[in-house]
């Protein structure tokens, strides 16, 4: 099967996208950027390989006489999960256990990380129930957020400091997010998930061995976003997140005029004629004031997670009024209000409607908006961000369709993938010493060859 | 940082290369000399009227340009802000105020003489009269001040000519007269002019020599060498117009051979894409800017800002036979004088003229002579050609506003959008 790949190299987050022979989305996957560029473009892609398995097995099972029950692939889904994060965990445990001198394994410091990780390893189990609550889809935030917790309750009782356990952490969960994904993942964790998965209907066998065994080829990959310089694909192979953001947007809303895109570092407004072209943009100049990293700053100086800011703000009754989106004097201007008695979520009120307003510049720049518009981007996932912005379009604009995709943080990489997909291969495929002859790649070509 | 490769370079630019070196070292000299000089500005300029008096000038503006060009203007701005100019204020200025701080050293490496007259012959930038006003409290010498009636209506009229004229005439020649203890000399005026005008001549071909494919020319990065001599020190002289002869010639052999422009990096081998610029080009990193357009195979056909001193390629030339009235008509023509209709309509032109793919806007943070209405612009202008245009911001010669990452990802979905919409065309 013939595949092609868009891959969005953001400040925060790389996304991937794979587009199946008829241009239908097969896949997307995740992962958190870090330093190695070139490993989170391949745990993007990897991801989105298994999300495209996934897919594929969704598409087997529909074809099939014998109907499947409702929620037996999450189920399977689930296991899966929980198998490639016991996967992660154990290689984090290794590396772990290689940071404390042997003298002192069997010590104090051995015991309490092998306390730790035989915990965790329990909790996964609830976190990949049905129904289990997850705080995020990256192996670093789930292991760091549960390895911490723990490590905080076993330093209390003895003298192992809890400094030291956390500095073990962070140290080698570096190591273990750099290391490129596991080559055979969908095979060997599905199989592992049949396993524990007793009471699978027994037709999801058959069907599982025949999605191993598609040939997943990827024809052409392009690659976009901030880091796209560092993306191992050849120059031609490479577009402006602009035109991938313009014609993403117009591939989820066909009638999309203009596009905002509020992502990490940047904000960009972008406006497409009716076959999805960029007809203008502008976007932040070298200050990033404003931009999604903003929210990231509040969100750490008032201790609370990223996604709990914008329901928070959304309980605001008199949003203060703020200019300033420097993101520098952002914790200064937070103090000063709580301290002169303003409500915390009125204060995070106008600090949404702040960054509005600052995007509303920019979109006023590019043209305004004059018809159908979709907001995209990290930022689009916050209520209180969405809701200042329908507001003041509707106040600047009128009453427009305003389009928010639940995948809106695909955007970019979906308008990649749609590049990829209408100019012909005739470059060589992006690391192409690990694609060679059979014209997979990555985390999904020994998945296929081991199936074949 | 650029990786700096050796150029062959050609005639044209060792002889300017000598040309500039020569003024400097008259200026190093001057006190041990006795020749005088006088401080002033590109924009509509007095350079034949000023040396007509066997006066040296002196610009500030280049000077600063070229600081940032050396790697010196951080530290200069560093020195006037701890004099208490804020982060705002015009960059030359300050980088010009840290120079004079810091010595005074020219580009070259020389000493520069205290000014004997500041002269400011264009008041469309008031930030020019706010300099002046520092320089002389500094230098605390004579300042002739000529008010220059902006183009609100489009165009010069009768009155505003005989203001300029009658300002030349009653303020700025009876000073010129007092600092050089000369008699004012209109037949050696002429003279001068009649050179301006030759030399004006071949830089016109030089520009319009953009309009062939490939351009032998980027008339933005390369255009501001170009216009060097003439919009500085050197209109009028016979240095002038024996190297515009040369540089005419070399562009036009290009042209002929069908060769693209040369950049510091070498001969660009493929032309992609054929820009209108709007704007001053940032000095501080001008070769790693150019790169990011040579890279991409953008030639700049036509540019505003190598209009600042004059726009001659629309017809103005110095007359000899109207000494003052072309001078006053020169200070009243330069860019930044012309309304926005007018320059809308002649970058529009340009876009038609030179067939280029759009207009890409340099918005400098800290010049408002240039960036006042630079968006309105924009949309009329790709209105009226329905080429797309883009925006970038960098500044003169403050190297912290200039962000590498950003312009280049501006520029590069700029040209990508150019890119997409031909493909759609031909589609």
């Amino acid at each position: 099967m013939k595949l092609h790949v868009g891959i969005d190299l953001g400040s925060t987050t790389t996304k991937a996208v794979i587009l199946g022979d008829a241009g239908t989305i097969l896949g997307r996957g995740i992962t958190n950027s870090r330093s190695n560029y070139k490993v989170a473009c391949d745990v993007a892609l990897g991801e989105a390989l298994i999300s495209t398995r996934f897919a594929l097995l969704e598409n087997a099972c529909a074809q099939k006489g014998t109907p499947i029950a409702e929620g037996v692939l999450t189920r399977l889904e689930l296991l899966f999960r929980k198998q490639q994060f016991l996967t992660q965990l154990a290689a984090l445990a290794e590396v772990v256990r290689s940071f404390i001198p042997a003298r002192e394994r069997s010590g104090v410091a051995g015991k309490r990380v092998e306390t730790i990780f035989q915990s965790m390893e329990k909790e996964a189990d609830e976190m990949f129930r049905p129904g289990g609550h997850r705080k995020s889809d990256f192996f670093r935030d789930l292991a760091g957020s549960m390895y911490l917790r723990l490590a905080e309750s076993l330093a209390q009782k003895d003298e192992m400091p809890f400094d030291r356990l956390v500095g073990l952490f962070d140290k080698a969960i570096l190591d273990v997010e750099n290391r490129p994904p596991g080559s055979d993942n969908f095979g060997v964790h599905a199989r592992a998930a049949m396993a524990e998965f007793t009471d699978a209907p027994p037709v999801l066998h058959g069907v599982i061995m025949e999605t191993v065994s598609v040939l997943l080829e990827v024809e052409r990959s392009v690659g976009t976003g901030y880091g796209r310089a560092t993306l191992p694909f050849p120059k031609e192979q490479i577009r402006s997140e602009i035109l991938c953001h313009g014609l993403g947007a117009h591939a989820m809303f066909p009638n999309t005029r203009s596009v905002l895109d509020i992502g990490g570092q940047d904000t960009k407004a972008i406006q497409v004629d009716e076959r999805g072209i960029v007809t203008s943009f502008q976007m932040n100049d070298r200050c990033a004031a404003g931009c999604g990293r903003y929210l990231g700053y509040i969100a750490d100086e008032m201790n609370v997670g990223l996604q709990e800011l914008g329901p928070m703000a959304c309980q605001s009754t008199r949003p203060a009024r703020i200019n300033s989106t420097c993101t520098v004097f952002a914790g200064a201007e937070l103090r000063e209000r709580l301290s002169l008695g303003e409500k915390r979520e009125d204060i995070l009120a106008g600090l949404h409607r702040a960054i509005i307003l600052r995007a509303m510049s920019l979109l006023a720049r590019s043209g305004g908006v004059s018809n159908e518009f979709t907001f995209t981007g990290g930022v689009a996932r916050n209520p209180a961000a969405v809701n200042a912005l329908r507001g003041l379009v509707t106040e600047n604009y009128g009453a427009l369709t305003m389009n928010i995709s639940p995948d809106s943080i695909y955007t970019g990489a979906l308008g990649a993938a749609l590049f990829a997909s209408r100019t012909p291969s005739t470059e060589p495929l992006p690391g192409s010493d690990e694609a060679s002859a059979t014209g997979n790649r990555g985390a999904d070509s020994n998945a296929s060859k081991e199936a074949a | 940082m650029v990786e700096k490769t050796a150029v062959q370079k050609e005639d044209s630019q060792i002889r300017q290369k000598t040309m500039i070196a020569e003024h400097y070292t008259r200026l190093a000299n001057a006190p041990d000399t006795g020749e005088k000089n006088v401080y002033t500005f590109v924009p509509g300029n007095l350079t034949e009227l000023i040396r007509s008096f066997d006066l040296l000038p002196v610009l500030p503006e280049i000077n600063a340009l070229q600081s940032a060009m050396r790697g010196k203007s951080r530290d200069y701005i560093a020195i006037a802000e701890k004099l208490g100019h804020s982060e705002d204020v015009c960059t030359y200025v300050k980088c010009d105020l840290g120079m004079m701080k810091s010595g005074n050293v020219g580009p070259t490496g020389e000493r520069l003489p205290r000014p004997d007259l500041l002269l400011l012959s264009y008041t469309g930038c008031f930030t020019f009269m706010k300099w002046f006003e520092i320089l002389r409290e500094e230098y605390d010498c004579p300042v002739a001040m000529l008010h220059v009636p902006y183009q609100a209506e489009g165009k010069i009229t009768d009155s505003m000519r005989d203001y300029v004229v009658g300002q030349l005439r009653d303020k700025v020649i009876p000073l010129l007269e007092q600092v050089s203890g000369k008699r004012y000399d209109e037949a050696r005026l002429c003279e001068m002019l009649a050179r301006s005008a030759r030399a004006e001549d071949d830089l016109v071909a030089v520009l319009n020599a953009a309009r062939h494919r490939p351009s032998p020319i980027d008339a933005y990065f390369g255009g501001v060498y170009y216009i060097g001599p003439i919009f500085s020190a050197f209109r009028g002289t016979e240095d002038a117009v024996v190297y515009y002869r040369l540089l005419r010639a070399e562009v036009e052999e290009r042209a002929r051979q069908k060769l693209g422009p040369v950049t510091p990096d070498g001969p660009m081998e493929r032309e992609r894409f054929r820009l209108v610029v709007e704007g001053p080009p940032n000095w501080t990193s001008f070769r790693e800017f150019w790169k990011m357009f040579s890279d991409e195979g953008a030639v700049v056909v036509a540019s505003t800002y190598t209009k600042v001193g004059g726009v001659y390629d629309l017809g103005f030339r110095h007359d000899p036979a109207r000494p003052l009235e072309t001078l006053a008509e020169y200070c009243m023509g330069c860019y930044t004088n012309l309304s926005l209709p007018n320059r809308v309509g002649m970058i529009s032109r340009y876009i038609e003229d030179f067939d280029a793919d759009g207009l890409l806007i340099n918005s400098i943070k800290s010049c408002n002579s240039f960036s006042a209405g630079q968006l309105m612009m924009l949309r009329e202008v790709e209105r009226r050609t329905g080429r797309p245009g883009g925006f970038i911001e960098s500044d003169l010669v403050d190297p912290r506003y200039f962000s590498a990452a950003n312009i280049k990802n501006r520029l590069e979905s700029y040209l990508q959008m150019i890119e997409q919409k031909r493909g759609a065309r031909t589609a």
